[in-house]
């Protein structure tokens, strides 16, 4: 019997997202560490450890006057996040602070900030954007031909990632975009970076969220249904040159990131009742699923399309809508936590039923790096 | 073109560029793997050597995948295509198809593409068109 060692007791996002003028980038940081401040009923001064990404960590600890005995700025992308609630468990085991806080905020749509949350890559500028692929759609999508070419991916398969997703955003008051689509409706949106279009590229938005982390044993002192840490997770990384990727049908980062999460846990892909993939773009779920081992490489397209993913089916995945309906910052990765947090609290507009045990899985910057994490009800197991 | 985006050159990839001006197509190369390797750095990723070679590429390659940019880009008339070339070294860079409509008809994957240099100012910027001319 393994007993868990860490849990997320503080849970929450901005008091509004989608387009919040109102605020800057350090205020949605602050405004989503509040808030999951008092989901949990601590208090600034309860806090030790601070993480973010896209952000100078320091300055959202001045900002929110903490004085912490350990931070962590690693920004790798929106999977940053995914990363940080490991590094937070191992800080946490270790002794280096006792309760973590986690934010994100980013002013992705009106564009309150001095900066751009992701560092320029060297090579990348000098090899990749001086032929024009200067914006996430025309650089995320690069592999996509080579891949249909040699996995019989089609754009109606990717196209379908999009319609399953709105039918689970549908079922949440608080994602953006709610009115059905057909894969006609996809196919006939405007033309962005082909073979992609509009409706197959992530939203835009202003918003933010937190998590408090702290020890297993103390979170039964909490209102709030803590929900457990399997295993320590993964991560790993393969660079921000996506020409240079091993191979343009699976993503090594992923793979390697999933396999260390799956082993750590001691699960089988049977006991993932849900699972978050991050979506920036409609590919992303087909090759996580693949690169995951949930589906053989070459089946992800057709397992979405059959209706395996959607309301009802077998594998609920991102069931909040993703970033392709929910919403997305820009380093959307903190919105998957968020909706596997629901989900093991029992609390998604989208709840899937007895769902004991989540798999929530992000990529940083364009297929550069990746992260897992496994999430639970249970204790112990 | 003299508009479009020009790459910041750093002291370790100068041949690379260097190469280009005079119409060679530059890649660095790792005697102990028996490999070459894109893009340009003084030791092998694979093996970590330092003494590596400068090797001048073939220039041939294949069209490995690729999308059309309906985005804007600074010089650039959208839509244009951005592709990653597979050379024959068995090394992956990114270039636009040059003598070639942006056109999924015209755009075959795994068709021939030989290497060609865009001037942009000062700088050559290496380029693929369909190899023996427009496909």
């Amino acid at each position: 019997m393994t007993r868990a060692s860490i849990a997320i007791v503080g849970a929450a996002e901005t008091t509004r997202m989608g387009k919040v003028p109102e605020l800057s980038q350090t205020g949605l940081h602050a405004d989503a560490a509040l808030n999951a401040l008092a989901d949990c009923g601590l208090t600034l001064a309860d806090i030790d450890g601070v993480a973010t990404a896209g952000h100078d960590v320091a300055e959202i600890i001045q900002y929110l006057g903490i004085t912490p005995t350990w931070y962590d700025g690693t920004s790798v992308g929106g999977c940053s996040f995914i990363t940080l609630v490991r590094h937070a468990a191992a800080a946490i085991e270790t002794g280096l602070c006792k309760t973590v806080l986690i934010t994100h905020g980013e002013s992705g749509r009106s564009n309150n900030r001095s900066h751009r949350p992701l560092f320029p890559s060297m090579q990348q500028q000098e090899f990749e954007s001086i032929y024009g692929p200067l914006f996430p759609p025309s650089r995320f999508t690069l592999p996509v031909m080579r891949k249909m070419k040699d996995d019989g991916l089609t754009v109606e398969q990717i196209a379908m990632v999009a319609v399953v997703q709105r039918e689970w955003a549908a079922l949440h008051p608080r994602a953006t975009a709610h009115d059905p689509l057909t894969v006609d409706d996809v196919l006939n949106s405007k033309m962005i970076a082909y073979p992609f279009r509009k409706l197959m590229c992530c939203l835009v938005s202003d918003g933010g969220g937190a998590l408090i982390l702290t020890s297993a044993e103390r979170a039964k002192d909490f209102p709030t249904k803590p929900v457990y840490l399997r295993g320590m997770g993964g991560e790993s990384a393969e660079g921000p040159m996506i020409s240079q990727m091993e191979s343009f049908s699976s993503s090594k980062a992923f793979r390697v990131s999933g396999k260390m999460a799956f082993e750590s846990a001691g699960i089988t892909h049977s006991d993932v009742d849900h699972l978050m993939i991050y979506d920036a773009f409609a590919h992303l779920p087909i090759y996580g699923l693949e690169d995951l081992g949930f589906v053989k490489p070459g089946e992800g397209g057709a397992f979405i399309a059959e209706g395996h993913t959607r309301p009802g089916g077998a594998l609920p995945l991102n069931t909040n809508g993703g970033g392709l309906s929910y919403m997305h910052s820009g380093m959307y990765g903190m919105f998957a936590l968020q909706e596997s947090v629901r989900q093991m609290r029992g609390v998604s507009p989208a709840q899937v039923k007895d769902a004991k045990l989540s798999l929530v899985h992000g990529v940083g910057g364009m297929f550069s790096a990746a992260s897992t994490a496994v999430l639970t009800t249970e204790d112990q197991w | 073109m003299a508009d479009r985006p020009l790459p910041t050159i750093y002291p370790e990839t100068e041949f690379y560029w260097n190469g280009a001006k005079e119409g060679r197509l530059l890649l660095n190369s790792c005697p102990s793997c028996d490999k070459a390797y894109f893009p340009p750095r003084p030791f092998c990723p694979v093996c970590g050597n330092r003494d590596v070679e400068i090797k001048q590429a073939s220039g041939k390659g294949r069209l490995y995948s690729y999308i059309i940019n309906h985005l804007p880009a600074p010089g650039y008339e959208p839509p244009f295509t951005v592709a990653v070339v597979m050379l024959d070294e068995g090394v992956k860079m990114v270039a636009n198809v040059l003598d070639c409509p942006a056109d999924p008809e015209a755009l075959v994957l795994d068709m021939p593409l030989e290497v060609t240099f865009e001037q942009r100012g000062d700088v050559a910027i290496p380029q693929f068109k369909p190899a023996g001319g427009v496909a």
